[in-house]
């Protein structure tokens, strides 16, 4: 089965635009890719889109020309942009297509996320009595995690630390600003142990990647991105998940668990291979809980990994280069996109300030999200 | 399960009228008990009690132990959430009902800097409005032998 490359990438930057819509802001991010790529719209046989909160996405074919292309919409909450990204490289590897598109967009109403107990399937009172609410999860996830593998609120804090230090090297980023440890320490709690900016935002933002068999790169003549691995799972049995009226007393794996694995298999590599990784870090618990059910260490050595900033952009192994979720915010439909964006900037030696040193070759995104679904991509230059 | 389900304090005898907020969620016993759900092939067992036909009502211990907890500082929106508009922040928290479930639930009459993972809790209801004149009321633990 011959190899699928990335050839074209494009991002509208993160954070607020106000007088754009989401659409708006997924068609900039398409544009810009054609033009990476140096194709032409008409050129794009197929197309994979994600929004969560913004609208259909194939209403873009009214903005970027009426070429009659085949375009599916994917709405699979926080993986939408991984659901995208795996159905375009399927396309892309059954022989069937030879160039295609995965975009994301979204745009959310400031505050925390606003879900709804039918909409998973809870009933009302979950909802009224004040559950339905994702911070609460996670706080309660990281507490646990704290309390059995020794990590400490420090921890969480150089995690939320280091996404602000990246992210003023990244021009898509939307915090831009460094934190200072103790002032993110010191900021008001939100969901104990977490502070205001321990946590991301929802945000707005459009991502778009165009995917070429290897064939079709080699004939654009752009430097061969493979995507060597794209996987998506969903929840086992024992897992802890958002909104979860109750949980198993026999505990089990993740989502992510399962697709990491996947992943790795799939691309031939462990995690040790990988140099720079992007993970989900709606909070900075989230970074260092997926750093073990990624694979990259054991749980309770992130207290160590962190504190000898071995996640550093010149660290052993770089997290979350242009400041993940934590400064990027959270367009749900973009989000899983824009790490694989992260991704091919550096392995295209792109990153300026926040250029992974020693010409990374690998590199591994992942996402989570409700109801317990994770979306996993491998990368080789 | 009924509206003005009758219960009595377990140190004293005072009689309350209670309304919860859906019906279903505790047993009609003195003191009452949630009502998980037993998956009748698997054993599994959940709360609260799935409307399918693969779990059968199972009513969950009254004791257990503090899995996880976090304090909710902010008012949640609404909808969904129908509580006051007036927020004071509470601790809520995940109890292990052992070889039953871990269920989620708010915690009461406890400091917020006493909660422990591990502490010994019990059943109880607090109202989802302090200061309702007939309020709704949702289910909670606190501290294990706390009156």
């Amino acid at each position: 089965m011959g190899n699928v490359c990335i050839v074209g990438i494009g991002i509208h930057p993160f954070g607020r635009t106000d007088g754009l819509s989401g659409l708006d802001q997924g068609v900039f991010a398409v544009r810009q890719a054609l033009a990476d790529a140096g194709v032409e719209w008409s050129d794009v046989q197929f197309a994979y889109g994600g929004s969560d909160a913004a609208g259909n996405p194939d209403t873009m074919v009214e903005r970027l020309g009426l070429t009659g292309v085949q375009f599916i919409n994917v709405r699979n909450g926080c993986a939408a942009g991984g659901s995208a990204l795996f159905s375009a490289q399927m396309a892309i590897k059954s022989g069937e297509f030879e160039l295609g598109l995965a975009v994301g967009f979204d745009k959310h109403p400031r505050g925390a996320f606003n879900a709804l107990p039918s909409e998973y399937n809870l009933p009302d009172w979950y909802g009224e009595a004040g559950y339905m609410i994702t911070t609460q999860f996670f706080a309660n996830k990281i507490m646990r995690y704290m309390h059995d593998h020794g990590i400490s609120p420090q921890s969480l804090g150089r995690v939320a630390e280091k996404a602000f230090r990246n992210a003023v090297h990244a021009p898509h980023a939307w915090r831009r600003e460094p934190v200072m440890l103790a002032d993110i320490m010191n900021a008001p709690m939100v969901s104990d142990p977490y502070t205001k900016f321990m946590f991301c935002s929802p945000a707005e933002g459009g991502v778009a990647l165009l995917l070429a068999s290897e064939k079709k790169a080699r004939e654009l003549g752009k430097p061969l991105v493979r995507l060597k691995a794209a996987t998506m799972r969903t929840r086992p049995p024992g897992s802890f998940e958002v909104f979860a009226p109750s949980i198993d007393v026999e505990r089990g794996g993740s989502a992510t668990n399962i697709a990491s694995a996947a992943a790795f298999d799939l691309a031939g590599i462990g995690p040790e291979d990988i140099a720079v990784a992007q993970l989900q870090d709606t909070e900075a618990g989230a970074e260092i809980m997926h750093m073990a059910e990624n694979g990259f260490c054991r749980d309770g050595e992130q207290e160590r990994w962190l504190a000898e900033g071995l996640t550093e952009i010149d660290g052993k192994l770089p997290v979350n280069t242009d400041g993940g979720c934590l400064a990027c915010g959270e367009p749900i439909g973009a989000s899983g996109l824009r790490q694989v964006y992260e991704n091919v900037v550096q392995l295209r030696g792109d990153g300026g300030g926040r250029q992974v040193p020693g010409r990374p070759t690998t590199a591994y995104s992942h996402v989570y999200g409700a109801p317990g679904v994770s979306a996993v991509t491998i990368l080789e230059r | 399960m009924q509206d003005g389900l009758k219960v009595f304090g377990e140190e004293s005898s005072l009689e309350i009228e209670m309304r919860m907020i859906a019906e279903g969620l505790l047993t009609d016993e003195i003191p009452p008990r949630l009502v998980g759900g037993r998956n009748r092939e698997t054993g599994r067992i959940v709360f609260p009690c799935p409307e399918s036909g693969e779990y059968e009502p199972y009513p969950l211990q009254r004791q257990g132990t503090l899995w996880s907890y976090t304090i909710q500082r902010y008012r949640p929106k609404s909808p969904p959430y129908a509580g006051p508009d007036a927020f004071h922040p509470w601790p809520v928290g995940y109890v292990e009902l052992a070889g039953e479930a871990i269920v989620e639930a708010r915690l009461t009459d406890i400091a917020f800097d006493d909660i422990a993972i591990g502490m010994p809790l019990e059943l109880t209801v607090v109202p989802l409005d302090a200061e309702a004149i007939d309020p709704v009321m949702v289910h909670a633990f606190k501290p294990a032998g706390a009156a």
